[in-house]
C-alpha cells in the first residue's frame, strides 16, 4: 500500500498544489459523471464503479499534510481521513445524487397543491390535494363540523396551561401541575363530550382524527404516570404480598403486546361487567392504554429507585420522616430527575401505540386516513396519506424528545 | 416493635390490598359466569378439538378447514416465530451497520446513519406497516409486467417469487457443513494452544472459512448430492390474467411485516449497539493500543467482549418487543396468532375469555422464556465487583 502511494504521490517532488489541482479535478469529474453519466455508458454498473475509482484516486489526491491549508485538512478529518472513509463518502454522495431528485419531483415539483378532487391532481408526482380536501377529517375525525371550535378551545386550555408553567413563580408552579391532573381532565370533558353548558352532546364514536390521537395519549400519560411511580413503589416494598403483586402486575403487562390488551378491553372486558352495564368504548381504551404503559413505566421509575445511593434513604428516615414523607420529598424527586429519558421514551411511545386503537374501530388520524384511502373517489393516494401521517407523528416525537433533553439540562445538578 | 404500630404499617395495608383484589376478581368471575349462562356457553377448552372450517392464507404446516382450532392455534403461532426470527436476524445486521456507522469519525456517514435512526424510530411501527403494504407492495404491477430482480426473482402484487431448492441428498450435504463446523472448531482450539505455547497465530479465521465453504461444495461437485431450481414461470390462466406457478411465493403481507419490524427495531437495536461502544473507557482503546494490538484486534479482543455486555440485555429487550410488536400483523391480515386465533376463531366460537387469555398466555410464555434466559446469561457475564 504505502509503494503504491509512494509511486502516485511522491512527497516533495511536485508543489503540493498540483496533487491539490489534479484532485479536486477528479472529484468534480466523479460527480459529474455520476449525476449525468458522462462517459461512455457500457451498463450502469461498469459506469458507476468507473466513476467511484476516479472518485477514490481525486480524494487521494487531495488529502494533504500541508499545514497551511486549514480548511482543506478540516475537510479532509471530517470526511476524507483513510481510503476506506473516501470510499464510503463517495457511495453516501452518489446514493444521494441518484435518489434525491425523484424524492424532489415526487414530493414537489411534480406534485398538485391546489384543488378540489382527485381531476385536480394531473402532475407525475404526489397529490397533495387529497391531504388538502381531507384535511379537516383528519385533524377532527367525523366531529361536526360546526363544533369544532370546542376541541380547539380545549387544546389551547392545555397550551396556555403548560406554557404558563415558563411564567409564573416557583409556587405558584404546583398548583399548575395539581389543576393539570384534577381539572382539566373534567374541563376537557365538558368542552369535548358537551351535554351540558348548552354544549350539545357529541358521543365519543364521533371523535377521531388527530384530535383523537392526544386525546387518548394525553389522558393516558396523565393516569399512568402516578400509577406507574406506585407500581414501583410497590415493587421495592418490603410488605412482600404488596411486592408480589406489584411484580405480577408489571410482568403481566409488558408480557404481552398491546394489540391483544385491546382485544381483551374491546370483547373480553364487556363480559366481565353486570349484564346490561356499559362502559364507553374511549373509556375501556383510555384504561386498557393506561394500564399497559403504566408497567412500562414502573420499570423506568424503578431503574432511578435503584439508582439511589442508600444514604438518601438513611438520611430522610433519620430526620424522622415517615415512608410517604421520604418518598415524595426525598426519594421521587431525585429518582425520577435521574429517569427523565426513559419517562420520555415511554411517553413517546405511548404516543406511537396510540393507532392501535383501530382493533376497537376508533379513528383516530391513522385510521382517518385507512377510511379516506378507500373512498371511492380517492382511490390510489395511500402513500400522500401515510406520508402526512409519518411527518406528523415524526414532528411530535421529535418535539418531544428535543424537550425532554432540553428538561433534563435544565434540572441537572452536577457541576 | 410496638404490636399496634406493626399492624398499622404492615398487616393492615396487605390485608386490604389482599381483599380488594380477591374481591375484584371474585366479582369479574361471578359476572363472567353470569354472562356466558345467559349467552348458553360454557366456560371450557375443548372448543379446540372441533373443526375449525376456516382456511388460513399461508402456513408452514399442512392445514385447510377441516383441521381443528387447535390446529389453527399452532399455524398462527408458527407464523408469529418464522415472521419473528427473521425480523430479528435482518434487525440484528441493520442494527448493527447503523449503530456502528453512527460512530463513524466519517461525519457524512455517521450524519446519515443518524438521519436513518431519527427517521423510523419516530415513525408508529404501524404506519410504517401500511405504508409498506398499502403504498408500496399492493401497488406493483400485476404477474404479466412483473419486477425482475436479477432475472430469477419476480416482484409482483401477489408477492415475491423465488425458485424453490430442490435437493437430493440434502442430508449428506448438511452433515458435511456440520463436520466442517467440527473441524474448525478443533482447529480454534488448536490453534490457540499453539499461540499459547509458542506465541505464533495461525490464520484461525481463513481456514475456518475455507473448510465451511469447500466441504459442503465438495459434496456438490462429486455428485453425491444434487441441487436443483423449480424457477416460477408465468402462466397464462386467461387473455388477461397469468400467474406465476412453481417456486416459492413469499406473501407480501409477509414481506411487508418484515420490513416494517426490522426497520423500526433495527434503529433501537443501532442506538444499543452505539451506547455499548461508547460506555467503554477511552482507556481501554489506549491500554490496547499501547499493547500493540492493531485497531481490528482491540475491537475483537477488548472492546467487544465489553461493549457486549452493555449491548445484550436492551436487545434482548429489542428482540422481545419485536416479538410482540409482530402482534401488528393482524392490521394487514398477515395469519399470525392473533388474526388467527383471536380473530377470526374468536369470531366462530364466541369464546371471549379463553381464546383472549390463550393468546396473552401464549406471549406470556415467550417473553418470561427470553427474560429468564436473559436474566441467566446477565448473570453469567456480569463483573464479579467487589
Amino acid at each position: 500500500m504505502s509503494k503504491i502511494t509512494a509511486i502516485l504521490r511522491p512527497e516533495g517532488k511536485i508543489d503540493e498544489k498540483i496533487y491539490i489541482a489534479i484532485g479536486s479535478l477528479l472529484v468534480a469529474f466523479s460527480f459529474l459523471d455520476a449525476a449525468f453519466n458522462l462517459l461512455i455508458v457500457v451498463n450502469d454498473t461498469v459506469s458507476s464503479l468507473i466513476a467511484l475509482v476516479i472518485g477514490i484516486v481525486g480524494l487521494f489526491y487531495i488529502r494533504t499534510e500541508d499545514r497551511k491549508l486549514f480548511k482543506l485538512r478540516q475537510f479532509n478529518k471530517a470526511i476524507n481521513s483513510t481510503n476506506f472513509n473516501a470510499f464510503l463518502t463517495l457511495i453516501c454522495i452518489f446514493a444521494i445524487i441518484e435518489y434525491t431528485p425523484y424524492a424532489y419531483k415526487w414530493l414537489f415539483s411534480e406534485a398538485n397543491f391546489v384543488g378540489n378532487s382527485k381531476e385536480d391532481c394531473t402532475g407525475g408526482g404526489a397529490c397533495w390535494v387529497f391531504i388538502n380536501v381531507w384535511f379537516n377529517k383528519f385533524i377532527y375525525g367525523l366531529y361536526p363540523n360546526e363544533e369544532t371550535w370546542r376541541v380547539n378551545a380545549a387544546f389551547i386550555i392545555l397550551l396556555l396551561t403548560v406554557g404558563s408553567v415558563y411564567l409564573v413563580n416557583e409556587k405558584l408552579k404546583k398548583y399548575i401541575i395539581l389543576f393539570l391532573i384534577f381539572v382539566f381532565p373534567f374541563i376537557a370533558l365538558t368542552l369535548l363530550a358537551g351535554g351540558s353548558f348548552n354544549l350539545s352532546y357529541i358521543p365519543s364514536t364521533e371523535w377521531g382524527g388527530l384530535a383523537l390521537t392526544f386525546i387518548i395519549s394525553i389522558f393516558a400519560m396523565i393516569f399512568c404516570f402516578p400509577l406507574g411511580v406506585l407500581l414501583a413503589m410497590g415493587r421495592r416494598s418490603e410488605l412482600k404480598i404488596i411486592k408480589y403483586i406489584c411484580i405480577g402486575f408489571i410482568e403481566f403487562w409488558r408480557g404481552v403486546p398491546l394489540i391483544t390488551v385491546l382485544f381483551m378491553a374491546s370483547v373480553m372486558f364487556p363480559m366481565f361487567l353486570p349484564d346490561g352495564s356499559y362502559v364507553d368504548k374511549l373509556v375501556r381504551c383510555i384504561v386498557g392504554i393506561t394500564l399497559f404503559e403504566a408497567a412500562y413505566m414502573a420499570e423506568v421509575v424503578r431503574g432511578g429507585l435503584q439508582a439511589l445511593p442508600k444514604g438518601q434513604y438513611e438520611a430522610a428516615k433519620s430526620i424522622g420522616m415517615g415512608y410517604w414523607k421520604m418518598n415524595a420529598f426525598v426519594i421521587l424527586p431525585q429518582a425520577i430527575k435521574l429517569v427523565i429519558p426513559g419517562i420520555t421514551n415511554t411517553f413517546i411511545a405511548l404516543f406511537k401505540d396510540t393507532p392501535l386503537i383501530f382493533v376497537m374501530g376508533l379513528l383516530e388520524i391513522l385510521g382517518m386516513i385507512n377510511l379516506a384511502k378507500t373512498n371511492p373517489e380517492w382511490l390510489g393516494f395511500a402513500a400522500e396519506g401515510y406520508v402526512f401521517a409519518a411527518l406528523v407523528f415524526w414532528l411530535f416525537c421529535y418535539l418531544m424528545s428535543k424537550y425532554s433533553q432540553r428538561l433534563e439540562q435544565k434540572l441537572s445538578t452536577e457541576r | 416493635m410496638n404490636i399496634n404500630k406493626k399492624v398499622l404499617t404492615n398487616i393492615l395495608p396487605q390485608g386490604f390490598v389482599l381483599t380488594f383484589l380477591i374481591l375484584l376478581i371474585g366479582f369479574f368471575a361471578f359476572n363472567a359466569s353470569v354472562n356466558m349462562g345467559n349467552r348458553g356457553i360454557a366456560f371450557g377448552f375443548h372448543f379446540l378439538s372441533q373443526e375449525a372450517s376456516f382456511d388460513i392464507t399461508f402456513s408452514l404446516i399442512d392445514y385447510d378447514g377441516s383441521y381443528s382450532y387447535g390446529r389453527a392455534y399452532l399455524v398462527g403461532l408458527l407464523n408469529t416465530l418464522l415472521v419473528s426470527v427473521t425480523g430479528i436476524i435482518f434487525a440484528t445486521i441493520l442494527g448493527v451497520i447503523f449503530g456502528v456507522a453512527r460512530l463513524s469519525d466519517n461525519v457524512l456517514v455517521s450524519k446519515l446513519a443518524s438521519v436513518y435512526i431519527e427517521t423510523w424510530r419516530n415513525i408508529p411501527l404501524i404506519l410504517q406497516l401500511f405504508f409498506w403494504y398499502f403504498a408500496v407492495l399492493r401497488t406493483l404491477p400485476l404477474p404479466e409486467n412483473a419486477i425482475p430482480i436479477f432475472d430469477t426473482l419476480f416482484l409482483t402484487i401477489k408477492g415475491l417469487h423465488t425458485p424453490k431448492f430442490i435437493w437430493e441428498n440434502f442430508g449428506t450435504f448438511f452433515s458435511a457443513i456440520i463436520i466442517a463446523l467440527v473441524i474448525s472448531y478443533m482447529f480454534f482450539k488448536y490453534a490457540k494452544k499453539e499461540q499459547e505455547i509458542s506465541g505464533k497465530q495461525l490464520p484461525r479465521f481463513w481456514v475456518a472459512t475455507g473448510l465451511i465453504l469447500i466441504l459442503p461444495y465438495l459434496t456438490l461437485l462429486t455428485g453425491i448430492v444434487d441441487l436443483n431450481f423449480e424457477h416460477p414461470e408465468l402462466i397464462k390462466l386467461s387473455d388477461t390474467v397469468s400467474t406465476y406457478k412453481g417456486g416459492v411465493t413469499i406473501i407480501p403481507e409477509f414481506l411487508s411485516l418484515l420490513f416494517a419490524l426490522a426497520l423500526y427495531t433495527s434503529t433501537f437495536i443501532a442506538e444499543n449497539v452505539r451506547a455499548g461502544i461508547m460506555g467503554i473507557n477511552k482507556g481501554q482503546r489506549e491500554a490496547s493500543a499501547s499493547l500493540g494490538l492493531t485497531k481490528g484486534q482491540a475491537l475483537r479482543l477488548v472492546i467487544m467482549p465489553q461493549a457486549l455486555r452493555i449491548i445484550i440485555p436492551p436487545t434482548t429487550n429489542q428482540y422481545l418487543n419485536l416479538t410482540k410488536n409482530s402482534s401488528l400483523a393482524a392490521a394487514i391480515a398477515y395469519p399470525d396468532i392473533v388474526l388467527v386465533f383471536a380473530g377470526t376463531a374468536l369470531m366462530q366460537t364466541g369464546r371471549a375469555i379463553e381464546i383472549v387469555s390463550i393468546t396473552m398466555f401464549t406471549y406470556l410464555t415467550l417473553s418470561i422464556s427470553i427474560s429468564i434466559l436473559m436474566n441467566w446469561y446477565n448473570k453469567k457475564i456480569a463483573l464479579v465487583e467487589k
